[in-house]
């Protein structure tokens, strides 16, 4: 979509993730190599690509959770751990034990720790936004309750409610959609386009061939190395698919490509949630 | 033969007697007891929901080695070499762990076991060779005995009596973990809920995962002389998960793993008083009875509440 905002001051201005040359490797096998990326702000990229792709790997290194082996990653023009306070972080539903003692209010609070600095606690004021995160998501009722007693696309939709209490500007998603049910995912996708409009800027792992083309406007086609990156309509064609999948792509190919031939028609969004 | 299993029960020798003849003896060993199960139990709450219980199991039995090693280079039996011995102990446990599980496809639970068994046994040997030189009893470590803590040195503050030194140093090991649990509540809290979280926000989750092991090592080492390293995981796994099938939110439970924590120093002791046993094996038995009856009974989610439940159930919607 718009390139990034040339008007404002230095700092700002920088693109809200770059990445250059990352090589990243789990016991000197390399998972992801030679990755080069400028995302620019306000876009939604979707990371697409076969299973063992390093699509997590990618947004873990973002994240500085795990070491790089070479090349670097800047977000907003600084090392991530300057930049701290701007990103947000949707994680893995599974990566986390739901039969944690806390509540979906309190999970939605953990979005604010960032903020607080050493020793501070909560305060009313942190209270009441996350309570506004939690009605944006519609779990206002379900504040008070324990989080293994939630459906699994509540549970999503409060994961989604604490990277809102983040108040970032760069959001990194890992497969939010994920095993949730219609309405989560219209709902999901209705707060990435309020939040785009806002100028945040979203980099979503996805795996569902056929819906990507509709969610995102920019799309990083990953199989360990960049196969493809750019504008949604120049990087999802047959040619990139497959060099992405390989033989994987059999099935998928068909439905996928028929909806991304709609969206080159320009028939974008009458299939959204 | 059999009536003489068990002493018989008394209500005066069992809950009268200890009171009123020895009150003062019993108010410091249940205090010592509570204080010791208390600040485990406060430890625990988090232990528990990183799961790393068979890592505290772990670092308590290293302990051995680690006091035996301390006591040979100092010759003392000091509380701050004892305490240096322990925290080195388990930390070269927990890096030993985490060394075999990450350069070897070894898992955790085995590389627990291959570590602190053979720790343990490097203690054991240590004891024996140095047996004439050692003022450590093997037994002492491995049981414990809270009957048996120095209650004569005396502490004093400003010219005031005001307790037996071993339960005023326990006080000052369960306040230290009270103001941390206050300072970290919310870091120790994201931490162990969602690292990758924890992490976006700019808190370290390994940071905080060696400043519990760190600050479990300490307690550990208070704890062993009144509980003995095999029974103090009992004290740091039982009030957290006993609190833990009652409530859903994590500072109900250490409300609850506190209250807990006194019942096993109360109701242990007077067990161990009626049969002449262990006080620190009274109070785990007791904390083992308690386990079973919430586990059973627990408002919402006991087994029989929720057989209970399920029938009361049938009954009212069945035609």
């Amino acid at each position: 979509m718009q390139s990034s905002s040339t008007t404002q001051t230095n700092s700002k201005s920088a693109a809200p993730l770059e990445v250059h040359d990352l090589t990243v490797a789990y016991t000197k096998r390399p998972v992801l190599y030679g990755i080069d990326l400028k995302v620019p702000k306000g876009s939604i990229v979707g990371v697409v690509g076969p299973n063992g792709a390093g699509k997590s790997t990618l947004i873990k290194a973002i994240m500085g959770l795990l070491p790089v082996s070479s090349g670097w990653i800047k977000v907003f023009g600084k090392p991530f751990k300057k930049a701290v306070t701007r990103i947000g972080y949707v994680p893995q539903r599974e990566s986390v034990d739901w039969d944690f003692p806390v509540n979906a209010l309190d999970v939605v609070l953990m979005g604010r720790y960032g903020r607080l600095g050493p020793f501070k606690r909560p305060s009313k004021a942190d209270k009441e936004i996350a309570m506004s995160c939690l009605e944006k998501v519609k779990m206002t009722s379900y504040a008070t309750r324990q989080i293994s007693n939630l459906s699994g696309g509540q549970q999503q939709r409060v994961f989604l409610a604490r990277a809102l209490a983040q108040e970032s500007d760069l959001y990194l998603m890992d497969e939010p959609f994920v095993g949730v049910d219609a309405t989560t995912e219209a709902a999901i996708i209705e707060i990435l386009r309020e939040l785009q409009a806002q100028g945040k800027t979203l980099i979503v792992v996805h795996h569902d061939l056929t819906t990507a083309p509709e969610y995102f406007d920019r799309i990083l086609l990953l199989n360990m190395r960049v196969v493809a990156y750019g504008k949604t309509a120049d990087v999802f064609t047959f040619e990139n698919l497959q060099n992405a999948y390989g033989g994987r792509l059999s099935i998928l190919s068909e439905v996928a490509l028929s909806r991304a031939r709609k969206k080159f028609d320009g028939d974008t969004r009458d299939n959204v949630g | 033969m059999r009536e003489h299993f068990f002493p018989d029960f008394d209500w005066h020798t069992v809950f009268v007697q200890p009171w009123a003849e020895y009150g003062d003896n019993s108010f410091w060993i249940v205090l010592m007891g509570f204080l010791v199960s208390g600040t485990c139990g406060l430890v625990g709450c988090f232990v528990i929901l990183r799961r790393m219980a068979l890592v505290g199991d772990a670092i308590s039995h290293s302990l051995l080695p680690g006091i035996t090693i301390a006591f040979l280079l100092t010759n003392s039996r000091d509380t701050l070499p004892m305490m240096l011995g322990a925290i080195a102990a388990g930390i070269t446990t927990v890096v030993l762990i985490e060394a075999i599980r990450h350069s070897s496809r070894i898992k955790p639970d085995a590389a627990i076991g291959i570590v602190f068994s053979s720790l343990f046994a490097i203690g054991i040997i240590l004891i024996s060779v140095f047996a004439d030189k050692i003022d450590l009893d093997a037994e002492c470590v491995l049981y414990g005995e809270l009957g048996f803590i120095p209650l004569q040195d005396i502490a004093m503050l400003g010219g005031v009596e005001i307790g037996p030194e071993p339960v005023i140093r326990m006080a000052i090991i369960a306040v230290i973990a009270i103001g941390l649990l206050i300072a970290f509540f919310k870091e120790m809290l994201v931490t162990s809920f969602d690292p990758g979280l924890a992490a976006s926000l700019g808190i370290n989750p390994t940071r905080y995962q060696y400043g519990l092991t760190l600050f479990l090592s300490v307690v550990i080492v208070s704890s062993f002389e009144s509980v003995g390293v095999v029974l103090v995981i009992a004290m740091i796994i039982f009030p957290g998960a006993t609190a833990l099938l009652i409530t859903d939110r994590l500072p109900k439970a250490i409300w609850l793993s506190i209250l807990f924590s006194l019942l096993y120093a109360v109701l242990g002791f007077h067990l161990a008083t009626w049969l002449e046993a262990s006080i620190a094996g009274g109070m785990t038995v007791i904390a083992g009875f308690i386990f079973g009856l919430v586990w059973m009974a627990a408002p919402k989610r006991g087994l029989l509440t929720k057989l209970v439940k399920r029938s009361f159930k049938r009954e009212t919607t069945s035609p």
